[in-house]
């Protein structure tokens, strides 16, 4: 031998075997979707995050900000995942209309908690207004900040912030752009009167 | 500082430390050290002081586990029979490494870490707790060594 080179080794099986494995405090998959590639994301509390990879900058921000906020212990392991992204398929493909998940809301502040609730109560098909929500909430005269915090919906969908709309029924905004608000509400036969 | 998700230490670094553990402890063992490795890592990973050095950081534990491999084959002797099973089925450029296991210790760890998963001296150092010349020097007499039973 006159020279060391490095051993072949490919990690896959590797990584693999790790990724269903390892003790992870969050595990996350990357789900596709009729609007998107969404970014899932769960704890042992439930799911923490669905986000959609085409905003805030991709995937590494927002892994970035639940190791900040969660915990660094962030894994790639796609299995564990496989319920929400069944029910999400179930969703869109129209045979589901309530989704039976566990909900881990960290990544949202006190108030945008209760909003949260709130807003997860509305049922597949309706709509509410920002000022109801505010009011269901606990903080009636809110809607404003009741639009701030399903801004920022870490678990959009699946707390159905597009059931929120203004008071006149028009659509002000969405924390996936509103053309994707439009198609949740037209795929829960919603007429909506635009943007 | 918070560390950056442990996802992104397995993308980064996984191939490196499996090439340096295949060539520190053999492919037959390199996956359950590869385990061993990154869960070790994962358990201490919240607790990092500084993030600024991962990669050094990671092949210390990968060559602590690896030293632990070597320590437990010591403790219980490999009969002849085996080691002729074992070694058939190891391709060639893992064979490579064969002679390497069975340098010294220091020796064996610094030509793994420098050639197997390309680490600098500098780093070597750091995570054999000795100064970057030692580093250089071991490699050098390993190498030397390797010479010497190869080409009789």
């Amino acid at each position: 031998m006159t020279r060391l080179t490095p051993p072949t080794a490919d990690p896959t099986a590797a990584l693999a075997r790790f990724a269903a494995t390892a003790p992870a405090d969050v595990s996350y998959a990357f789900v596709d979707s009729p609007v998107g590639t969404m970014i899932a994301a769960g704890t042992d509390r439930g799911l923490a995050c669905l986000g959609y990879e085409d905003l805030h900058g991709g995937a590494d921000p927002l892994l970035e900000r639940i190791a900040a906020e969660i915990s660094p212990r962030v894994l790639l392991a796609p299995a564990k995942l496989d319920r929400v992204r069944r029910e999400l398929d179930e969703y869109f493909a129209g045979t589901r209309q309530d989704f039976d998940l566990e909900l881990d809301l960290t990544l949202a502040r006190p108030f945008a908690r209760k909003i949260l609730a709130a807003t997860a109560r509305i049922p597949f098909g309706s709509t509410s207004t920002y000022g109801e929500i505010a009011a269901e909430a606990g903080s009636p005269g809110a809607a404003r900040a009741a639009g701030g915090a399903l801004g920022s919906n870490p678990i959009p969908i699946v707390v159905p912030c597009h059931r929120v709309l203004a008071r006149n029924g028009t659509l002000h905004g969405y924390t996936g752009g509103l053309h994707r608000k439009q198609q949740l509400l037209e795929l829960e036969g919603v007429r909506t009167l635009g943007m | 500082m918070t560390p950056p998700p442990f996802q992104r230490l397995l993308d980064a670094h996984a191939g490196d430390v499996l090439r340096f553990l295949v060539g520190a402890v053999g492919r037959e063992d390199a996956d359950d050290a590869f385990q061993e490795t990154f869960l070790s890592a994962l358990r201490a990973y919240p607790d990092l002081a500084h993030a600024d050095n991962l990669r050094a950081w990671l092949f210390t534990i990968a060559h602590r586990k690896a030293t632990d491999v070597h320590r437990a084959r010591a403790r219980r002797p490999v009969p002849v029979g085996d080691v002729e099973e074992r070694a058939a089925p190891e391709p060639p450029d893992a064979s490579d490494w064969d002679p390497v296991r069975e340098l010294p210790p220091r020796q064996r760890a610094v030509l793994t870490l420098r050639y197997a998963a390309d680490l600098p001296h500098r780093d070597i150092a750091a995570i054999l707790g000795c100064s970057e010349d030692a580093s250089r020097r071991a490699a050098a007499d390993g190498l030397k060594a390797l010479r010497k039973e190869l080409v009789p």
